[in-house]
């Protein structure tokens, strides 16, 4: 490298600019089209500035119910949420030692975020049928009360939820992977030498050093599970979550509103983001506020 | 976390592949052992011979699809991922500019999808330009809802997944070894051949690994972006699915995954996951 900027320098700069605006181009494209009055269509020009078709998202009119689909997502996405968080650091942790089964879980974690989702929710449509066909068929037999009525076990927070884990656990623990990295262990040691049990130097220790990360894996879960469609479509049963919404809706809907709909659910992401973002930087500075240097090997 | 793995990962697989073994008929499955499902999946396929039969045609175009999204998001990743480890030097400059690149991998794939539609359809924006400075007459067809559409979707989309590991082995090439190629005598061209792809091997495998299995594996980009229109590996499991013809879906998924799996092997051979994680 030499110490000037060379040519290749302004070169790369260029390409690189150039796919940020290729990445935020369309996007922009929408979101000001969201604004189009309400004679307006799907593309440019705009015709008049309103806020018509948000009203019209909210109103319900035209479109199959949103605001249930919205609130399915976000209760699911919280869930998916707090269990990926628990599991992940606990995984994490169990993985600082060898243990039985360490090789295959990691090797089934990495499968299953790279198996093709179709595959995974296929999968899970089968199992719930299967376990479906199989209540109904004993239910009868041995008098189980609760099968008399039996539909079906798939649902939101059943299948789905095993769905949306299959997707956000593996994040979760390559996350957790990356903290454990860089983890300086001698602190730990030191609060050992200190007399403190294990549950106390994972809760005074261990867990408020990884915090920051922690938010991240949270972060991660529920924007990965809130944008979630390929794992869910077959999987979550009758009801739809809002990106399936969204897909269904891309065949059928000629009007903004689509895009109104897209402008929300993305505005929902950048506040969760963006409030993850501020809780791990007021942690950092705790941190640095309380912890002497402790937290300056964390990032 | 096993448990949860094995209720909704693992037992789901195994599932697939016993019933892509079963019977079915027009609404159900009926278990017992058949080959149907993969005989009505390559139905054609030896009566039409030489003629390639439309399974064949199917895997090939994803295979093409497959391809040519990885030859783009290789080159555009690999681009973007030196500029930032090689050309960028403070850290916090680095963090920023990833980040800018992030933050739409947030957003929802579909409505990243749908943005396209105004610039790119029959009234949309590349077509206007492309009209009033005299390029074209007729507003162009292809750009919407052809292959054309899904690639450039598909490269819209997943670039990052290639930038990130392929970062990830770049920061870690020791830079006294680019120098001492510097000091040898080399051109900036020759250490980028000679000593940083080689180096950055890794980064290029895993990244390769994701974006093929994703692609190979995608229906909804190429539905969304086809027009309902282009078969794809996924898209007959999804038509399968939707006529309740399990077991035919099963077959194929099992045909997929065959396929993947392979290509993954080929490609972890020449790299060890575990290790660079």
């Amino acid at each position: 490298m030499s110490e000037r900027r060379s040519k290749s320098f302004y070169l790369l700069a260029t390409f690189f600019l150039a796919y940020v605006l290729f990445l935020y181009g369309p996007m922009f494209a929408i979101f000001v089209l969201s604004f189009q009055g309400p004679e307006g269509g799907l593309t440019f020009p705009m015709n008049g500035v309103s806020l018509h078709w948000f009203y019209k998202v909210f109103s319900g009119g035209g479109i199959v119910d949103i605001g249930a689909s919205f609130k399915r997502s976000l209760s699911l996405g919280l869930l998916v949420t707090v269990l990926t968080v628990v599991l992940s650091v606990g995984a994490g942790m169990a993985f600082r030692r060898k243990f039985i089964g360490a090789t295959v879980l990691f090797y089934t974690a990495i499968a299953s975020l790279i198996m093709p989702s179709i595959i995974t929710s296929l999968g899970i449509a089968l199992e719930f049928r299967l376990i479906d066909d199989l209540i109904n068929h004993f239910g009868p037999e041995y008098h189980w009360s609760w099968a008399e009525n039996w539909t079906t076990a798939m649902g939101l927070y059943t299948s789905g939820l095993g769905a949306h884990l299959t997707w956000t656990l593996p994040f979760g623990l390559l996350i957790m992977f990356a903290i454990f990295n860089r983890f300086d262990h001698r602190l730990e040691e030191a609060a050992r030498d200190l007399g403190a049990s294990h549950w106390q130097v994972f809760w005074h220790v261990i867990l408020p050093l990884i915090l920051p990360s922690v938010v991240g894996i949270g972060l991660f879960g529920f924007t990965l599970s809130w944008d979630e469609l390929a794992r869910s479509s077959q999987a979550i049963g009758s009801v739809n979550t809002l990106p399936l919404e969204l897909q269904g809706l891309t065949t059928t809907v000629t009007k903004p509103d689509i895009y109104a709909l897209g402008t929300l659910t993305t505005a929902v992401s950048i506040v969760v983001i963006i409030s993850a973002l501020l809780i791990i930087r007021f942690l950092q500075k705790r941190q640095a506020r309380f912890g002497s240097d402790a937290g300056q090997g964390m990032v | 976390m096993m448990l949860v793995f094995g209720l909704f990962f693992l037992l789901p697989l195994v599932l697939v592949v016993i019933v892509s073994a079963w019977d079915y008929n027009e609404y159900e499955m009926l278990p017992g052992f058949s080959f149907r499902g993969y005989t009505d999946t390559f139905e054609g396929c030896l009566s039409d011979w030489p003629n390639i039969c439309t399974i064949f045609k199917t895997y090939l175009k994803t295979l093409k699809l497959c391809f040519i999204t990885w030859v783009l998001t290789l080159g555009i990743g690999f681009t973007l991922a030196y500029f930032l480890a090689f050309h960028v030097r403070s850290i916090t400059w680095q963090i920023t500019l990833s980040l800018i690149c992030t933050i739409p991998f947030w957003t929802s794939n579909v409505i990243r999808m749908i943005a396209w539609i105004p610039l790119l359809g029959r009234n949309g924006v590349v077509n206007q330009g492309l009209m009033s400075i005299g390029a074209i007459h007729e507003p162009l067809e292809w750009l919407l809802f052809s292959e054309f559409a899904v690639i450039l979707a598909f490269v819209h989309l997943f670039t990052f997944f290639m930038v990130v590991p392929i970062f990830n082995s770049m920061i870690r090439i020791d830079r006294s070894l680019i120098e001492a190629a510097t000091d040898a005598g080399a051109s900036s061209w020759q250490t980028l051949i000679n000593v940083i792809i080689p180096l950055a091997k890794p980064g290029i495998v895993i990244g390769s690994i994701f974006v093929i299995t994703i692609v190979m594996g995608d229906f909804v980009t190429i539905g969304v972006m086809g027009g309902q229109q282009i078969a794809s590996a996924g898209k007959i499991i999804e038509t399968r699915l939707n006529a309740l013809q399990f077991p035919a879906a099963a077959a194929n998924a099992v045909i997929l995954l065959g396929a993947t799996i392979m290509i993954i092997m080929g490609l972890s051979r020449l790299v060890d996951i575990r290790k660079e994680l």
